[in-house]
């Protein structure tokens, strides 16, 4: 069976979306731009991508009802790709946007770098996963970011990055992939990663009974 | 590791690359998507471009650039010249851009850079500085160099990132286009000045000059006509970087 045709890629509201669209369509995928909450919540393959602050992203999530459906998504273990800003609106919190709750879907506040050498990170930096990760392999990916997670919650796999401290390069679980890199500008390296997480998927789901 | 970054940049001017000296004398050279991708193809970690058309339509044809850039690049975009309000940095950034550097209407409305880094994200936001060597310390030039500003480059440096810039494209007025090298006391002072990224433009000749420029404190070094002239790809430019210890993408 052939891989499904459309990507749909949330409207966050001032996210610059030409990145993940031209991304996208270099995996042969068709990309449609969604802020509807059912198709949020049922579409096959969703991209919560991220440029901006926290708090402005949150509100725009709560605004159209995607906060829930999105917990529901992940609830049910459907494809969902999280990029940058995406990964850190999973977590509880981010002291960039003080008292804004996150998704709470990953048990960990986002903060900013405390011992990075210039903030923001910005450029290509190296990722090392953990043993049992599936879609992660090391490589090296373009970041940036200012805030970031410490370290990778207990009942997720991912990659570790350094930058003056040890921070969380990407998270993943099952169909969920979160990335503090992005991959939809990481050259090879980001197209062969967004390759193998909607190939693992489409084998998982083809696998004969 | 965080790698250093080795930037191509294209002037582009009515949908051609161009390239001068000290931002005058130009020459047209090639098609810049063309260019974006080969450059990518070498190893490039992100491409700029600088629109230097003087016109409305040369503004328009600029867009189109970007948008056609976007299609064949998998890798960074910064896009600059000519953005005057937060309207042409949302209409850059949804042709295409990743990042947007503005320059002259930084100096004049300052609260342009707070007003595009609360919307877009810091990380949009790149600063591009022209400094000239005055006697004891740098001046602003703006308007392609037209006009000297009373700012000081570090102070200017500081205050930008004070409103909220995310990196500084810092070009020395008086090494651009001459080969001659970068000004490595410019780069050291202002990187020193500041704790956002610094890219050094202005005077490559050869990968020495590049080493030289990240020695002296640059987080990122840019270089046109090294590049266009086909005298080094970037891929030889990393490997020499990398024989000198310089930590780089390969």
């Amino acid at each position: 069976m052939n891989a499904p045709t459309t990507i749909s890629i949330i409207r966050t509201g001032s996210a610059n979306l030409a990145s993940v669209i031209a991304a996208a369509r270099r995996l042969g995928l068709e990309p449609a731009l969604i802020d509807d909450a059912d198709r949020v919540e049922r579409d096959p393959w969703v991209v919560l991508p991220g440029v901006g602050a926290f708090g402005a992203a949150m509100q725009t999530l709560r605004q159209h009802g995607i906060d829930d459906a999105l917990r529901r998504r992940v609830q049910h273990e459907r494809p969902l790709l999280a990029i940058c800003l995406g990964l850190q609106l999973l977590a509880t919190a981010s002291e960039e946007s003080p008292g804004v709750a996150g998704l709470g879907l990953i048990d960990a506040v986002a903060e900013r770098f405390t011992s990075a050498p210039r903030v923001p990170h910005m450029g290509w930096n190296t990722i090392k996963p953990t043993r049992s990760a599936r879609v992660l392999r090391a490589g090296c990916f373009y970041y940036a970011n200012s805030y970031r997670l410490a370290r990778i919650p207990a009942d997720w796999e991912g990659a570790l990055s350094t930058y003056g401290e040890t921070f969380v390069a990407a998270l993943e679980r099952g169909p969920i992939l979160a990335c503090q890199f992005h991959p939809e500008l990481s050259g090879e390296a980001g197209h062969q990663l967004l390759a193998r997480w909607i190939t693992a998927r489409t084998a998982v789901e083809c696998a004969p009974c | 590791m965080l790698t250093r970054r080795i930037i191509p940049c294209l002037d582009v001017r009515d949908g051609k690359v161009v390239k001068g000296v000290r931002f005058q004398s130009l020459r047209e050279i090639a098609d810049p998507a063309e260019r974006a991708f080969l450059y990518q193809q070498q190893g490039a970690d992100e491409i700029t471009m600088l629109d230097i058309s003087a016109t409305p339509q040369g503004r328009a044809t600029a867009i189109e650039t970007v948008a056609r850039l976007r299609n064949c690049l998998s890798i960074p975009l910064t896009v600059g010249g000519g953005v005057r309000t937060i309207d042409d940095v949302a209409r850059l950034l949804d042709a295409g851009a990743d990042k947007v550097a503005i320059n002259t209407q930084a100096t004049r409305e300052p609260a342009l850079i707070e007003q595009c880094s609360r919307r877009f994200g810091a990380q949009c936001v790149v600063i591009a500085i022209d400094a000239k060597r005055q006697d004891e310390h740098w001046g602003v030039v703006v308007r392609s160099g037209q006009s000297l500003t009373p700012l000081d480059a570090c102070d200017w440096a500081r205050q930008v990132q004070q409103l909220g810039a995310g990196e500084i494209l810092l070009t020395s007025w008086d090494r651009d286009g001459t080969r001659s090298g970068y000004d490595l006391e410019l780069i050291a002072a202002v990187s020193s000045a500041v704790t956002i990224p610094v890219i050094a433009s202005g005077g490559a000749a050869g990968p020495d000059h590049l080493i030289d420029a990240l020695r002296a404190g640059a987080d990122a070094v840019l270089a046109a006509s090294i590049f266009h002239d086909g005298q080094f790809t970037v891929a030889d430019i990393k490997r020499d970087l990398a024989q000198s210890n310089v930590e780089v993408r390969l």
